[in-house]
């Protein structure tokens, strides 16, 4: 962290594409936790509601996985070449579940005979989407084979245990956030049904948040070494502290607690988890293998790139949000 | 197969489907603010219904053209490592700017262009249109200017270990075949989504339903196929020309040419041989190639065998590629001055014959885009940069047993999404734009707590559903 306030060029990329990738995974992490809870709902009046909800903005949030993409291309094209091969299965089986996903929005209120085909697709989608995304943190907490600066191991070495913790993490945790948009955007029995699952959602995340720190603390000695060494721990023992503050918290206000409340909540848990996990891989581009400044483009590219980032980012943020003001308070289902 | 053939037929494959949804949305796009805008000022309701009914059309490609969207950006690095490596300091700021300036603005007003009619006023509606159409245009831009620079690459030098280093950003962008590319695309783009425009309306002036909104389309898009369809023939045609001055191998490949040759004969049609190195059967017309290439009737054109064996593309794929654009090319060119002749006559819109070959022009744009792009993309080969580096070196460490059970999971998928997607937009064409309530792409519409009618929580059978479809 010290990197950041000296402010050189490749950290405070580094931090960019950090905010794109908080940004992806808190936005697209409640329009996929709504996917992951949509076939548990009971009635098709509440699969109508939620797929509403999400329906004006999920194009908007999942444009920050493009974002981060091309972002890491252009500021750290290390990680990119190197990472995407390691994770060819997990990415691509992630676009494809994308892909089906995605056209259920189009295509499912088309169709009443076949729905319940495109409600498959949207609830499986979401569902092997976040698993994938799981696998390949996992394989970037557990670290890729590199040899002469390219992936240098099998197609299959993303899928571990340690990866299946992380996409079960994400399961729970991007269902919790689901559940907080429900109960912040709609009302009666959908809204209750966000509330009935919320618990679930919680103890699936704060399990595997507990499993995935054990486990990378005991396989990879220097995510142990920077977490439990002195004076280390001092500084650090905040975070899964405060981590275990939201959840407890959490547990006992997503009955009573306001309409936004567990949203907000949720969101502040899943900051925390990416402030621990900025704290285990700092300063890798390439876990162990390649650092920032090793991985960084070209200084003119950075400015290149920096120079509209800069400029256009802010509007970009301010009409998205002028999106969500558009279709602000809670969803209905209103006769066309 | 090697994992290279794998890593360009998933490409391939995975960008030629791609590529014919952003055909259509970009043209649909500029259509939809048009009609939007002409219902803002004017207040008739045929143009209000126009807008709404085609909207429905765009929203349902503009959903399977984002997604499979998200595939291409990522692909560059699961297929292609070796290229990112070598051209990530150049490309890269121009992928990220198309997503940062194109894909956000598409991202942000694609909910109001298609959910906010009702909530914010006609003027704001015609806004959101215009940014959305903006953006598909500044997307076209940026990934024009990256392909271009794999064509024509400038502004950059390599390093000993082959990374380009960006030495001129304008140089980069406005590579020397970007101008052209990108008005050759733009411009297939409009006249292939006029075309289907066209074709919609003829379906249903034949049948005599929707009578005016029908017509009205049909005569905004012959209009429109009047202008483009000559203009698309002379931006070809610059196109040509400047191909023949950066890149002569591929235009060697598109005539079929092995000699380098002055007054070059056009060739018709021949089968290239390329192990014999000559054309087997070949139809020409003297002189005439170099007459439209270099716009003088002894101008010399150079041919295939001025480069070794290993540095010419597969020429048939070329050769026969291009001759399918230029000849739909010519087909839509004599549509549109049928269709001209007809309206100055006044038989524009009940001359049966010609509605029905409207009709069957919808497809022809897009088998001339996806040839146009096997044209360019083929013909660059063996290079993924022209002239620079190999597209041999250009693919990632990926296991080819991956590559290729990845690839049949694509074709199996996308097959899957093609037929829903034609059995969805067949469902909407035959409703036609009605007139009357029925706004959205989709019958649900997420609104905010205004006193709507609530009806989640009423009844367990929602009455918010779309039509029943005549084939239900």
């Amino acid at each position: 962290m010290n990197a950041l306030i000296s402010a050189d060029l490749p950290a405070l990329f580094a931090a960019l594409v950090a905010f794109c990738v908080v940004v992806y995974v808190l936005a697209d992490g409640f329009d996929l936790g709504v996917g992951i809870l949509f076939l548990l709902a009971p009635r098709d009046a509440d699969r109508d509601l939620m797929m509403a909800s999400i329906e004006p903005v999920w194009d908007g949030n999942e444009t920050w996985l493009v974002m981060g993409g091309t972002l890491l291309l252009a500021t750290f094209p290390a990680g990119y070449y190197v990472l995407l091969p390691a994770f060819y299965l997990p990415v691509m089986t992630m676009l494809l579940a994308l892909i089906f996903r995605g056209v259920a929005f189009g295509f499912r209120l088309q169709t009443r005979r076949l729905r319940w085909v495109w409600d498959l697709a949207f609830a499986a989608g979401s569902m092997v989407a976040t698993l994938c995304q799981g696998f390949i943190l996992g394989g970037l907490v557990g670290g890729v084979t590199v040899r002469d600066g390219m992936f240098a191991g099998g197609p299959f070495d993303a899928f571990g245990w340690l990866g299946l913790a992380c996409g079960l993490g994400l399961l729970g945790g991007y269902a919790l956030l689901g559940a907080g948009w429900l109960i912040w955007k709609t009302g009666g029995p959908t809204q209750v049904f966000a509330r009935e699952v919320a618990h679930a959602a919680l103890l699936l995340t704060g399990a595997m948040m507990v499993v995935v720190s054990a486990w990378s603390a005991i396989a990879v000695p220097e995510v142990a070494a920077r977490w439990f060494a002195w004076p280390g721990i001092a500084w650090l023992s905040p975070v899964p502290l405060l981590a275990a503050a939201v959840m407890a918290t959490l547990w006992r206000r997503i009955w009573t607690g306001g309409d936004a409340g567990t949203f907000v909540l949720a969101l502040a848990l899943f900051l925390l988890g990416f402030v621990g996990l900025v704290v285990s891989l700092w300063p890798y581009v390439v876990p162990r293998h390649i650092t920032l400044w090793q991985g960084a483009a070209d200084p003119q590219t950075l400015a290149f790139a920096g120079v509209g980032l800069l400029l256009i980012v802010p509007i970009v943020l301010a009409y998205q949000a002028h999106a969500y003001w558009v279709f602000r308070g809670k969803t209905r289902l209103t006769l066309g | 197969m090697d994992a290279v053939v794998l890593a360009r037929l998933q490409f391939a494959f995975t960008i030629g489907f791609h590529i014919l949804w952003p055909t259509l949305t970009i043209g649909l796009a500029s259509f939809v603010a048009l009609l939007s805008g002409l219902w803002w000022r004017t207040g008739r309701p045929v143009y209000r219904d126009l807008m709404r009914f085609w909207l429905k059309i765009f929203a349902l490609t503009f959903g399977v053209g984002v997604v499979t969207g998200v595939v291409m950006s990522y692909e560059i690095g699961t297929n292609w490592a070796g290229f990112s490596r070598s051209v990530s300091n150049v490309l890269g700021p121009l992928f990220m700017y198309e997503a940062l300036t194109a894909f956000f603005l598409e991202a942000g007003f694609i909910g109001i262009l298609l959910f906010g009619e009702g909530r914010v006023g006609k003027a704001m509606h015609f806004v959101a249109a215009c940014l959305v159409a903006g953006g598909t245009l500044l997307s076209t831009t940026w990934i024009l200017a990256a392909n271009s620079w794999m064509q024509t690459p400038a502004g950059a030098v390599a390093d000993a270990a082959g990374i380009y280093h960006a030495v001129d950003w304008w140089d980069v962008v406005i590579n020397p075949s970007f101008p052209y590319r990108l008005a050759h695309m733009v411009c297939a783009s409009f006249i292939t989504s006029a075309f289907v425009v066209a074709s919609v309306s003829a379906f249903h002036l034949r049948r005599s339903r929707n009578i005016e909104a029908s017509r009205t389309a049909f005569s905004l898009a012959m209009w429109m196929v009047l202008v483009l369809t000559p203009t698309q023939i002379v931006l070809g045609d610059l196109h040509g020309r400047n191909t023949l001055a950066h890149q002569p191998t591929k235009l060697a490949a598109m005539e079929g040419l092995w000699d380098t040759t002055r007054g070059a004969p056009m060739t018709l049609l021949a089968w290239p041989d390329m192990s014999a190195e000559r054309n087997r059967f070949a139809i020409e017309v003297p002189h005439v190639a170099s007459l439209y290439l270099t716009h003088s009737w002894n101008g010399e054109v150079q041919g295939l065998k001025a480069v070794p064996p290993a540095d010419r593309p597969d020429v048939p794929v070329v050769f026969f590629a291009f001759r399918i654009m230029v000849g739909i090319g010519l087909v839509l060119l004599a549509t549109a001055i049928t269709g001209a002749i007809l309206r100055a006559r006044g038989r524009l819109y009940d001359t049966r014959w010609f509605l029905r070959v409207v009709m069957a022009t919808a497809p022809l744009g897009y088998v001339a885009v996806l040839a146009g792009w096997t044209t360019t993309e083929a013909g660059r080969q063996p290079w993924v940069v022209y002239g620079a580096l190999r597209t041999a070196d250009a693919v990632a460490p990926v296991a080819a047993g991956a590559v290729a059970s990845t690839l049949l999971v694509f074709i199996a998928a996308y097959a899957v999404l093609l037929v829903a997607f034609l059995w969805f937009a067949r469902r909407i064409v035959i409703a036609g734009p009605a007139g009357g309530e029925t706004p959205m792409p989709s019958a649900l519409r997420p609104g905010p707590d205004r006193g709507a009618p609530t009806l989640a929580g009423a009844a367990p059978a929602l009455p918010a559903r779309p039509a029943p479809a005549p084939g239900e």
